[in-house]
This record gives C-alpha cells, sequence and structure tokens, in this order.
C-alpha cells in the first residue's frame, strides 16, 4: 500500500486506506484559484459528493498570531515557517482526515506547496521543507494553475487597487520598487513550483483564460477519481518559447508592466 | 537527510545548555553558573525554554482546551524555539557573548519522542539549530525529581506528567511513568549526542565547582564584556 502521508508517521492518525478524496488546487494569488474552487465545489456537490473546503491559515489555534506577525513583520524565516506549520498540521489532524474517513472529497485551496515554496524563498533549503512536511496526507490530485505573471499582475491590480506586500514578497528585500519585487517574487515562487511538478506530481492547467476554459480542464482532470471517464482533452496549443535569463526577464516584466 | 545538530556554529560567541528533568536542579545550576562568569567580567545571556511571547500564549490556550496532538505540540514548540534562537540566540552568539539555555533542542527531542512523534522527523526540524559548546545533562532518578517538587510544593502540571498520553488516571503515576520514559530518551541522547552527565544526586556546591572546572578551558582567553565595547 502506498504511504498515506509524504513519508512522516502522524502518531495517532489512521493507518488503513481513506474513502474520502482529497482534492489540491494550487497557484499564484490571482491565478482563479479561489473562483475555481467555488466552481468545483458546487459542481462535485450537484455529482453527489460531500464536499469539505479547506485552505491556509484557517486554524483556530494559531491565526491570530500569524496576523499579528504579518502587521508587525518581526518573526524570522524559520519561525514564520514553522508557524505555518502548526496551522497546516491543526487542519490536517482536525479537519482534513477526519473529513476523509467519513468518505468526504476534502479541497483545499492551497496546501503544503505553498507553503513550502514561500519557506523556500526565504531562505529554508528544500530539504529541510520537504522533510518538515512529510507528516502531510498525499492528495489524490494536486492541480497547478499555471498563470503568467504579467496577468497576476493585472488580476491583483482589479482585486486590490494595488499589489499586496507579501504577495509581492517586500519582506525579502529584493528591491524597492513594489512593481520590481513582485516579479522577481512570483519567478522565484515559479522556479520552486516548478521543481514541485515533477517531485509531487502536478497537473498544470493553462490558469490564463477565462474561468469556464480553467473549469473544464479542472473537471476533465477530477472525473476520474471517481470513476468516471475522462472526456477527452482538447489539444494542446505548443509552449511559448523561452529566452534570456530568468531575473532579466522578470526584470524585463517590471520595466514593461 | 540533514545531520542534526553535527555542526558546530563556528560563531565567536559560546553556547552552553542545561538539559534534564523537571526538578533535577539544572536550573539552580545556570544560575549560579552565570553569576559566577559575569562575576569575571563575562556578559552572559540567558533563555529558557517556552520563553518566546509569540507562541506561549498559543502554547496555554492549546492545553487548555486540549486542542493539542503530538504534532502540533512538537511543532508548535519547534516554532517557539525557533523565535528564541533567531531573535535571543543567535545574535549574541555572533556578537561573541556567552549564551546560556535553560533547555534546547534536545528538550524536543525526548519529549516529542516520548509522544510518539518520528525522531528523525522531529531532528530535521530542529536541525537549523547547531550544536552547542557543552550540553550538561543533569541526572538525577525521577523519585527525586517528584520528591523535590513535593517539598517545594510545586504543581505537577497535565503535560509535565504526560496525562495527554492516558498512561494512568492517576497523575503521581503518570508523572512518574512519563518522566521515566523522558530519562530513556535522555540517556539514549547522552550517547549518540554526547551530552555531559552531570550526577545531580550531590550537593549543590559539589556539582557546581564541577560545572566551573570543565568550563574553564572552553572560556580561556573568552574576551569579557568591557573588552568587547572598547578599545584598549
Amino acid at each position: 500500500m502506498m504511504d498515506r502521508t509524504y513519508g512522516t508517521r502522524l502518531p495517532g492518525m489512521p493507518t488503513e486506506p481513506l474513502t474520502g478524496k482529497l482534492v489540491v488546487i494550487e497557484g499564484a494569488d490571482g491565478s482563479g484559484r479561489s473562483t475555481e474552487v467555488a466552481l468545483l465545489k458546487t459542481w462535485l456537490e450537484v455529482e453527489g459528493h460531500a464536499v469539505v473546503d479547506t485552505g491556509l491559515r484557517r486554524s483556530d489555534l494559531v491565526s491570530a498570531e500569524i496576523d499579528g506577525a504579518k502587521q508587525g513583520h518581526t518573526l524570522g524565516a524559520t519561525t514564520m515557517a514553522l508557524l505555518y506549520s502548526v496551522d497546516f498540521a491543526d487542519q490536517l489532524e482536525n479537519k482534513i482526515v477526519p473529513a476523509l474517513s467519513a468518505g468526504s472529497t476534502v479541497l483545499a485551496d492551497r496546501y503544503i506547496y505553498t507553503l513550502m515554496a514561500r519557506a523556500i524563498v526565504r531562505g529554508a533549503s528544500r530539504e529541510w521543507a520537504r522533510e518538515l512536511y512529510g507528516f502531510a496526507w498525499r492528495p489524490d490530485l494536486v492541480i497547478f494553475l499555471d498563470a503568467r505573471p504579467e496577468i497576476l499582475l493585472h488580476r491583483s491590480i482589479a482585486k486590490y487597487g494595488s499589489l499586496d506586500y507579501w504577495e509581492s514578497g517586500m519582506d525579502l528585500c529584493l528591491s524597492r520598487d513594489l512593481f520590481e519585487s513582485f516579479f522577481l517574487y512570483q519567478d522565484l515562487l515559479s522556479r520552486e513550483f516548478e521543481w514541485m511538478t515533477d517531485k509531487y506530481g502536478f497537473h498544470r492547467v493553462d490558469a490564463n483564460r477565462v474561468p469556464e476554459e480553467v473549469h473544464s480542464d479542472v473537471q476533465r482532470l477530477v472525473a476520474p477519481l471517481y470513476g468516471a471517464a475522462a472526456p477527452r482533452r482538447p489539444p494542446k496549443p505548443s509552449p511559448p518559447s523561452r529566452s534570456g535569463s530568468r531575473v532579466s526577464r522578470a526584470r524585463r516584466r517590471a520595466a514593461s508592466a | 537527510m540533514a545531520e542534526p545538530l553535527s555542526t558546530s556554529h563556528g560563531y565567536p560567541g559560546r553556547l552552553l545548555v542545561f538539559e534534564g528533568l523537571d526538578g533535577s536542579g539544572k536550573s539552580t545550576q545556570a544560575s549560579l553558573l552565570g553569576k559566577w562568569l559575569q562575576a569575571q567580567g563575562y556578559r552572559v545571556f540567558f533563555t529558557e525554554w517556552n520563553s518566546s511571547d509569540l507562541v506561549s500564549s498559543v502554547i496555554r490556550r492549546g492545553k487548555k482546551k486540549g486542542l493539542l496532538t503530538p504534532t502540533t505540540f512538537s511543532l508548535l514548540h519547534a516554532t517557539d524555539f525557533a523565535d528564541r534562537f533567531e531573535r535571543r540566540i543567535l545574535p549574541p552568539l555572533r556578537a561573541g557573548y556567552l549564551v546560556v539555555c535553560d533547555r534546547y533542542a534536545y528538550t524536543a527531542f525526548v519529549r516529542d519522542a516520548a509522544r510518539g512523534c518520528d525522531p528523525n522527523w522531529v531532528r530535521t526540524i530542529y536541525s537549523f539549530a547547531p550544536q552547542p559548546d557543552r550540553v550538561f545533562y543533569f541526572r538525577v532518578p525521577v523519585e527525586v525529581t517528584l520528591k523535590r517538587k513535593i517539598a517545594s510544593r510545586l504543581k505537577i502540571n497535565y503535560y509535565e506528567a504526560g496525562m495527554d498520553l492516558g498512561l494512568s488516571e492517576d497523575l503521581y503515576e503518570s508523572y512518574e511513568r512519563f518522566q521515566t520514559r523522558l530519562q530513556k530518551e535522555y540517556d539514549r541522547l547522552a550517547e549518540t549526542d554526547r551530552l555531559t552527565i552531570v550526577d545531580s544526586t550531590r550537593p549543590v556546591e559539589a556539582i557546581q565547582k564541577e560545572l566551573r572546572a570543565n568550563l574553564k578551558p572552553l572560556i580561556e582567553n573568552f574576551p569579557t564584556g568591557a573588552r568587547l565595547m572598547h578599545d584598549g
């Protein structure tokens, strides 16, 4: 039997296979995650599946401390990474695993991957981050909503009227300029997600498109989990060619935005 | 996998750690040692387990509500330690001072192992913490710690007795069983991590004398606070 977690045994947690499904939607801020989670939840419920949704920073245990720390910006990188792991562990044990045991589908709006990527770009080693989250339950499906930084930028501005301090990685001091920092930060994150794609078996979905198109791709990926035949995929467009170093590309984007 | 605490810090300061069961006398010894070091002109920084403001309230709240599992308990303490490490231990160590820690990562290793967490996982989490220059393990029979607690009318708390593990309904019995488990883990660490075992059944003075003698070579030629702050 496949390990239920990524390697670390959780004391007091079930060892038998659970009947529920764990579906994770990952992607940057502005990739359309929340929209897709809402559409997917409705669709699954209409299909007759019980759905429990979850996300980051939703446990009662430490959410106040995380918020406080973000206001004060005073925590070290390791401390912050561990604080997020407490929040995640609490939800995993008290919400995700019980729901899976009860046979529900758990729909996670981001999971350990975002937490790992954030910790790594702030100086944690990939090895450390992987081991730290070794206790996480293996999802049945991880969908990564992949959107270009320019698209994320425009959606972020439409949503907040500006760029978010944390989503621009301003705490990393990559640049004093919010725009430039945003592109540099998103670029660092996407490098981590790229590495995780193979390691954790992400299914990438082109999220530069309108929600309906994204959703129909997601449905095609999710349907087989419930024994339904996967509808045929439309032909894939060829990927855009890539040139230049990442940093110079990110700087060009910042300059042209 | 990362080999935790196998690397020395390489900073100009010195990191001294006091470990042992509650009631083993380590805090008394740490405090006396600090007085001696300060009297010689050294600047000493003290830190204690569970002392960071950040999560101590969460730990209290979680303990009170019984919300904590071995995993969240372990991660919360790691968060607390990381905050203490990044803020209170690392800066003075890098600046060249003496840092005395009443408990360090070893406390997590023994407690989390006793609660059933994967020991390799716990070690990896703490791998950001370097190996101290000295780790004194104050060893004393569990019965003695219990007697000291009762004599000083200290209350035994729920987690100290390992009541969350359901070892026994009786607080005292649970305390003895849990602390015995912790001691076994400490004894194991004493070998793998080369802790300096201090027989803590002896009089306070005798132990203090031994500690001072042990530390003498480590702090020879070590700069005093005044020398760090002024030229000449």
